[in-house]
């Protein structure tokens, strides 16, 4: 795009044709995923309360499935939906260069800079196509714990047939612990994410409409 | 249009402006609560209307079918669960059972028969001296409950494999299913009945069975769920038919292979 570009020439340009902050596959795996963690988390907290890890179990009422095999039978469904969506998502975010457009580089100095901004609730968002670094940082941090939370999920379902992966973890119980921990980041990270989208309900309409 | 020029790309100048002024009800907004609420719809009829109803009920055990054959496509009849050196042993092992520990059956061991039937050619039943007299191996291996604890045991038996060519088990038949002295029950796959470390347990940790493992006789399975390994086992039935379970038939999934 050349810097004498007429207004025309901007409603043609795929850059900004129509203002797409999110295309169409980032808001479909967005809440299909969203779909998904709420019914794996859920039914998850269902399940710890069957054998606990540490001293409290989740209350009831925001559990899922009623019981142990009900919340498994959600769990053992809800999870083909989050690996193929995941899966999708992750696959088209390499291919598309989303990721590489969207999260990278991450600079440290610059996460320092954007937590203080934030902090002090003087973080701005005019541009939301662009992440400050510190949505990079939770962004790629919550993809990280996406895909830690699946191997160490696959380690305890298939701790013989997927052995190898399961000796990854430290073992099955550890793999259990670990699973439980990438739940509380991702846990963590909805806290903030659904936070904010308050905040700056824009960025709730950009994920709906697209812009 | 001048206007939208010098706007930042990627943001509706209209909405822009709302944002600074807090001008309330947003439209954002409002589609936010939207969500939210059918995100809260979603919750509470997940954990109410749809888990006990018929339909979502009948949908889940769909998926819990597909499960099971996907299971089946993972499990490798010739990998085997790891084993531990006798100091790993969990000490004391915990009992589990959906009866408290003094409700364990008693069965009398000199009046104990195995029933053998189904597709197999010799149906005689089997003294426990008999059973004790068939070559055993001890395998020191990690029980995994559906509930996510795990131990590890030492269990010493006979492969079933072994038993079941000695009475001529059709084994190309789907399932084999086993009945306990109490009346619970399991059925499970025929290449899972011949995996090399799948057993009929007399001994734990190098005792006769005590009662509440499941005396005389358990099947250890290790590359299944606990509530897969059946305990007082008084019957054994080769089978095309799907004779279920205690658990599998409350909504337990059927094949829970690890």
């Amino acid at each position: 795009m050349t810097s004498v570009a007429t207004d025309r020439d901007r409603a043609w340009s795929p850059a900004t044709a129509g203002g797409v902050i999110h295309p169409l596959w980032v808001r479909l795996t967005h809440w299909i995923n969203a779909i998904a963690m709420v019914v794996m988390i859920g039914s998850g907290w269902q399940i710890y309360n069957a054998s606990p890890l540490f001293g409290f179990t989740f209350p009831r009422g925001i559990t899922l499935g009623g019981w142990l095999a009900g919340a498994l039978l959600w769990h053992f469904a809800a999870m083909w939906l989050l690996v193929v969506n995941g899966m999708i998502y992750v696959m088209l975010g390499i291919a598309t260069g989303r990721f590489r457009k969207k999260l990278f580089p991450i600079r440290p100095r610059q996460v320092v800079a954007d937590l203080g901004a934030a902090l002090a609730l003087r973080l701005r968002h005019e541009d939301l196509s662009i992440y400050n670094a510190v949505q990079k940082l939770l962004y790629l941090g919550v993809i990280l714990a996406g895909i830690v939370i699946v191997l160490s999920g696959l380690s305890i379902w298939k701790p013989i047939q997927l052995q190898e992966l399961t000796a990854l973890f430290g073992g099955y119980d550890a793999a259990r612990y670990v699973h439980f921990f990438a739940m509380a980041t991702i846990v963590g990270f909805l806290l903030v994410h659904i936070l904010l989208a308050v905040i700056v309900p824009k960025s709730f309409r950009a994920m709906i409409v697209g812009r | 249009m001048t206007r939208l020029r010098k706007a930042p790309p990627g943001v509706d100048p209209k909405l822009l402006i709302r944002d600074a002024a807090k001008l309330l009800p947003d439209p954002a907004r409002r589609q936010f609560l939207r969500g939210a609420a059918s995100l809260g719809a979603l919750a509470v009829l997940t954990g109410c209307d749809i888990v006990d109803g018929p339909s979502a009920e009948n949908a889940l055990r769909v998926v819990s079918r597909f499960n099971d054959g996907a299971q089946a496509l993972l499990f490798n009849p010739s990998k085997l669960a790891p084993t531990y050196p006798e100091s790993a042993i969990t000490r004391p092992f915990p009992f589990n059972a959906y009866y408290s520990e003094d409700e364990a059956p008693e069965v009398d061991a000199a009046s104990y028969r195995l029933e053998v039937g189904g597709l197999v050619d010799d149906t005689k039943s089997w003294s426990l001296g008999e059973l004790y007299a068939l070559p055993q191996e001890k395998q020191i291996t990690r029980h995994v409950c559906v509930e996510g604890w795990s131990a590890i045991g030492s269990w010493t038996g006979a492969r079933l494999s072994d038993f079941l060519l000695r009475i001529g088990a059709d084994t190309r038949a789907k399932y084999v299913w086993f009945r306990c002295a109490e009346g619970y029950s399991n059925t499970i796959d025929m290449p899972t009945a011949l995996h090399p470390q799948t057993q009929m347990t007399f001994r734990f940790d190098n005792e006769i069975l005590p009662v509440k493992y499941g005396f005389p006789m358990k099947i250890r399975i290790p590359t299944k769920l606990g509530f897969k390994n059946p305990k007082h086992v008084v019957a054994m039935h080769v089978t095309n038919k799907d004779l279920g379970g205690y658990w599998e038939d409350q909504g337990y999934n059927w094949f829970s292979g690890l």
